[in-house]
């Protein structure tokens, strides 16, 4: 196929010619077989996790007839988690004024917020036999990725009710008088 | 008894036909693969633990990052209807030209009464840092602001050439503060669009 003549050269001939020794025109592939797997792999990879991920949301429905119309949810459930500044939580179960549990500051991740959310669904799942309702609610000195971040959590946790809600006058005043806001 | 001698064979592999093939499949792969789009706005999305991918047909991508917002959409078609539409609305016209080369900008974040400059500038020049100061998201008077009738005209569109329901995805970035979201949040729950995307990059689990 692609090999050409190898028959080694050389030997002495009688008539003294001196002829170089002819060299084997075989190429030795082995490193570029290699290079041509590393680009493939490369290129294989690339193509299928360059794709960025979509992390689905649904906003509970805006009434715009009447923008205060509130949900009333039972407040031994719920749990709120308010996002501060300097990627902190601050978290708290039951109404601002009367918390069940007092506010809490939290860090992200795993020894922080997921914990508190798993243990306190296992609570409220054994005290009422309900799932428990996590609020979201971001404060503006929050940045973007706390608010993925939350959410990837509460995926994680696998809570299945949430919602981001606006945060309250009084939540904000809990957020400074824990300096996070 | 005479020995039975086995031949010794080389141990070199011809090489020749696996690189045939290595070579193959790269030319297949660096084809298939689609180069990047140059963004006019880069932004750094944060990362998380889903792994749904996003949907490549009937999208709307806005980019927020920096203060500024970005809006870009799926498919050429549906480009060319939106700015037909965004230019009855605002009774400005586009010539063909225009549109052709509309229809080939990945995303934009101009005033639309200067969509026509950014149109006319090569993409070279029109994806530089800073030029394109972004989309007006407030509103003015009692009239929805332009990122709204963007949204919704390619909303319209999408249904008309493809009908199906255009997906709207948020691609932030990491460090925008949550008020500059809150209000893309907003303007997407005036038209009654209550489920929508965030765009993140891929995390491990920690």
């Amino acid at each position: 196929m692609a090999e050409l003549d190898t028959g080694g050269g050389g030997g002495k001939h009688k008539g003294g010619k001196v002829r170089s020794k002819k060299q084997s025109t075989r190429v030795d592939m082995t490193p570029m077989v290699d290079l041509m797997f590393l680009l493939i792999t490369f290129f294989m990879l690339t193509t299928t996790l360059a794709k960025p991920q979509a992390m689905d949301l649904a906003m509970p429905d805006k009434n715009d007839q009447d923008p205060n119309e509130q949900l009333d949810v039972a407040d031994t459930r719920t749990m709120t988690v308010l996002l501060g500044n300097k990627n902190r939580i601050e978290w708290y179960i039951g109404l601002v004024d009367d918390p069940k549990t007092p506010p809490t500051v939290e860090n992200y991740g795993k020894n922080g917020i997921r914990k508190a959310i798993l243990d306190k669904a296992k609570e409220i799942k054994g005290a009422t036999g309900k799932d428990m309702i996590v609020l979201i609610k971001p404060s503006a000195k929050s940045n973007y990725k706390n608010l993925v971040d939350i959410l990837d959590e509460i995926k994680i946790t696998n809570v299945k009710q949430y919602a981001i809600v606006d945060i309250t006058d009084p939540e904000i005043g809990l957020l400074k008088r824990d300096d996070i806001y | 008894m005479p020995k039975v001698k086995v031949p010794r064979k080389s141990t070199a592999i011809d090489m020749t036909a696996m690189c045939d093939v290595a070579s193959l499949l790269l030319t297949f792969f660096i084809l298939t693969a689609t180069a990047r789009q140059p963004e006019p706005l880069t932004v750094d999305t944060p990362t998380s633990t889903v792994k749904i991918k996003v949907p490549e047909v009937n999208i709307g991508t806005i980019t927020v990052g920096d203060g500024k917002v970005f809006f870009g959409v799926k498919g050429q078609n549906v480009r060319i209807s939106m700015l037909e539409k965004m230019g009855e609305r605002y009774k400005i016209q586009f010539t063909p030209e225009e549109k052709k080369r509309f229809s080939l900008m990945e995303s934009f974040g101009v005033d639309i009464r200067q969509l026509k400059q950014v149109i006319a500038l090569s993409s070279a020049d029109r994806n530089k840092e800073g030029l394109q100061p972004g989309i007006p998201v407030d509103s003015v008077g009692t009239a929805p602001s332009q990122l709204h009738d963007w949204i919704y005209q390619a909303r319209v569109a999408t249904k008309e050439l493809n009908d199906e329901q255009m997906r709207v995805s948020i691609k932030g970035d990491s460090k925008e503060e949550y008020p500059a979201v809150k209000k893309i949040i907003d303007i997407l729950q005036k038209q009654k669009v209550n489920k929508f995307s965030l765009i993140t990059s891929l995390e491990g689990l920690d």
